[in-house]
């Protein structure tokens, strides 16, 4: 139960935060998101069992090792693009802020701009 | 014994990336070294394909773990047809790249030969969670790819990629560990056949959901235009081939051998790709610049191939393998057109650059041949692919799918005359000579796109070229003669990529027969599954 309101917290805190407009809080938003998963992966295994597998010891009380290789997984890729995020927060003039459009030709600046350009002429 | 190859299309490819790191940036390894491992993966698949064509499937266990232990990695019809066309389409953008002197940019063929690494490994897994890491290999050098040939200064389009992609992958783990938590196991082919079962068909639909983010359909296809407009434009060319096409790829997978065509989910489908060819066909009519337009007709394409998985009638499957591929090399096509006026003139801008049809002749053929390809007028393969498509649609009781595929082709027709008459048609713009001056003193110092170039330089260097080229007869102004026949301004080696895409185009419309029984093969292997899983997990 702590597991699945852990999960729910950490989702709904992340999908907050990635609606955020700065960069940073995205980043964050991120980070809890992908922690929420890494969770659900656990919780995937079942967390009843705990003892370590393979090293002998009772088979029956050994946690799946499965969802722990895909979690260590998970968490490294996660944390490389977490990297990459902050690059691109910290990349190219201006501030970390999503709010500007992407400068034209982009899609609707562009052909907004090319309307009122054609009631000039 | 061709399967212990398998891994190598994955290894080979991500081992020559990493030791390209610390090849010096202007040594000629670069360059061939990647040019031969990106033909090498062609000629790889191109033996997968004869090897799986009479419906072999072929696997390999890696580590020789017995099966159902180890991973394995799978090669059928279907994979191998998708890898030959993805991997044709990396060996010619990456051609345009090094004509374009693209390829010199710090790291950029490292960053193709991972890229196409995860993009092998993401076709050939047989195993969900693999699936994951693979497409996650092939979205971060595809970022790095992003970012390095931007040249815009603002970076929201290249953190709009990031973080869609981000979120879509972040899902699809989720969805990955819920299917591990009601099935304990996460390979596809020991999944085969549980989408009957409601709680895993749930768990499926997550990663269907997060994987249709990244094939732009229909309510979440916006981030496209918007990412892959800032691209250089060969990378735009290379994602359109490699990206958007292996989502489709999983969403085939997945709906054959998980749901196994069951009818509830594809009539969802069904509806999701009706709405995506529609929207994105009409999208495009808005657009105002080349490349942003051709980009909705890839949310388009999009719709079209997935009209196939959802009819799930044998021919309507192969009609949709057929498409993709169709789709896979005609956008790379056009793309890499688009690429060669804005990397030439300076910009995709429909009101900028115009009257090419009279002065760059290579240029309007590929384009000709790419954009009459798209409608689906026959030489072309886009009149097999279309061809096929609304005959299965309409064989299987779906007449308005049939007849929306022929109306929207109508609206497809629209817009490539659009870019036809604004760009190809129509007269030549005075400052046209001052527009490919400037580009060319921004590619040779590495500006962005917004700086300022000083003028005297520029007009300079428009001197320069009429010069050598002879003067222009008609610059509009002069003697009011639009119509000027010297002056090709798009050098040869720039356009040859397109061409060699759209003979391609060519070969297959006219050589449809062997596509079209390729693609049947293909989906033979998608509607009954058990070769597949027999060859993944032995029984």
């Amino acid at each position: 139960m702590s597991l699945a309101l852990s999960i729910g917290l950490l989702a709904a805190a992340g999908v907050f935060l990635v609606l955020q407009r700065g960069m940073i809080r995205i980043i964050l938003g991120f980070v809890l998101l992908t922690h929420a998963v890494n969770l659900l992966i656990i919780a995937a295994g079942g967390v009843s069992r705990r003892e370590a597998p393979f090293i002998g010891g009772d088979m029956s009380l050994a946690a799946d090792p499965l969802p722990q290789a895909f979690v260590l997984t998970a968490i490294v890729i996660a944390f490389a693009i977490t990297v990459v995020l902050a690059t691109l927060a910290v990349v190219g003039r201006g501030d970390d802020d999503t709010e500007t459009e992407p400068d034209p030709p982009s899609i609707h600046e562009g052909s907004a701009e090319a309307t009122q350009g054609g009631d000039v002429r | 014994m061709i399967e212990v190859l398998l891994p190598l299309f994955v290894g080979a490819p991500l081992l020559l990336g990493g030791l390209l790191f610390v090849v010096p940036r202007r040594n000629p390894l670069q360059i061939t070294v990647t040019m031969g491992s990106l033909l090498a993966v062609l000629a790889g698949a191109v033996l997968l394909l004869t090897v799986t064509f009479d419906g072999t499937v072929i696997a390999h266990q890696i580590s020789l773990w017995p099966e159902g232990i180890a991973i394995a990695f799978v090669a059928d019809a279907f994979s191998s047809l998708i890898l030959t066309a993805a991997s044709l389409v990396a060996v010619v953008s990456f051609l345009y790249m090094v004509s374009s002197g693209e390829s010199k940019s710090p790291s950029i063929p490292a960053l193709i030969l991972i890229l196409i690494g995860g993009v092998s490994g993401a076709l050939l897994t047989a195993d969900l969670f693999n699936l994951f890491v693979f497409i996650e290999v092939m979205l971060l050098p595809s970022y790095g790819l992003l970012i390095f040939l931007s040249r815009r200064e603002n970076m929201a389009g290249s953190r709009l990629y990031v973080v869609v992609n981000l979120l879509a992958s972040t899902l699809f783990l989720a969805g990955v560990g819920l299917i591990y938590a009601i099935q304990g196991t996460v390979n596809l082919a020991e999944l085969a056949g549980t989408g009957n079962d409601p709680a895993t068909a749930i768990a499926t639909a997550v990663c269907l959901a997060a994987i249709a983010v990244k094939a732009a359909v229909f309510p979440v296809h916006g981030w496209l235009a918007r990412a892959y407009s800032v691209a250089s434009p060969a990378v735009a060319a290379l994602f359109s081939g490699l990206h958007t096409k292996v989502a489709v790829y999983v969403v085939y997978r997945i709906s054959a051998v998980i749901f196994e065509g069951n009818s509830a989910w594809m009539s969802a489908i069904l509806v999701m790709a009706a709405i995506t060819l529609v929207v994105g066909a009409f999208a495009a009519l808005g657009e105002s610049n080349m490349r942003s337009l051709l980009i909705f007709q890839m949310v388009s394409g999009v719709g079209f191939i997935f009209v196939g998985i959802a009819l799930f009638t044998p021919e309507g499957i192969a009609a949709g393998i057929t498409y993709m591929v169709h789709h896979m090399v005609v956008m790379g096509s056009l793309l890499l057109v688009a690429s060669a006026i804005e990397h030439t003139y300076g910009s995709g801008e429909l009101d900028r650059v115009a009257g090419l049809r009279t002065r760059e002749h290579l240029v309007t053929a590929a384009f000709v041949i790419g954009a009459l390809s798209l409608v689906g007028l026959p030489p072309f393969s886009g009149f097999v692919a279309k061809y096929a498509l609304v005959l299965s649609s309409a064989s299987a009781g779906q007449v308005w799918v049939a007849g929306l595929l022929v109306l929207v082709s109508l609206v497809v027709l629209v817009a490539m005359m659009k870019i036809w008459a604004a760009m190809f048609n129509g007269r030549r713009h005075s400052d046209v000579e001052l527009l490919a001056a400037q580009e060319r003193i921004r590619t040779r110092k590495g500006l962005y796109d917004n700086e300022v170039i000083d003028e005297d330089e520029a007009l300079q260097e428009a001197a320069r070229a009429v010069e050598r080229i002879g003067p222009p007869r008609g610059i509009v102004g002069v003697d009011g003669d639009p119509h000027d026949h010297r002056g090709t301004r798009v050098s040869i080696s720039l356009i040859i990529p397109a061409l060699i895409l759209g003979s391609v185009s060519v070969a297959l419309g006219f050589g449809g027969e062997l596509l079209v029984s390729l693609a049947e093969q293909a989906s033979s292997g998608l509607i009954d599954t058990s070769n597949y899983v027999k060859a993944v997990i032995g029984r």
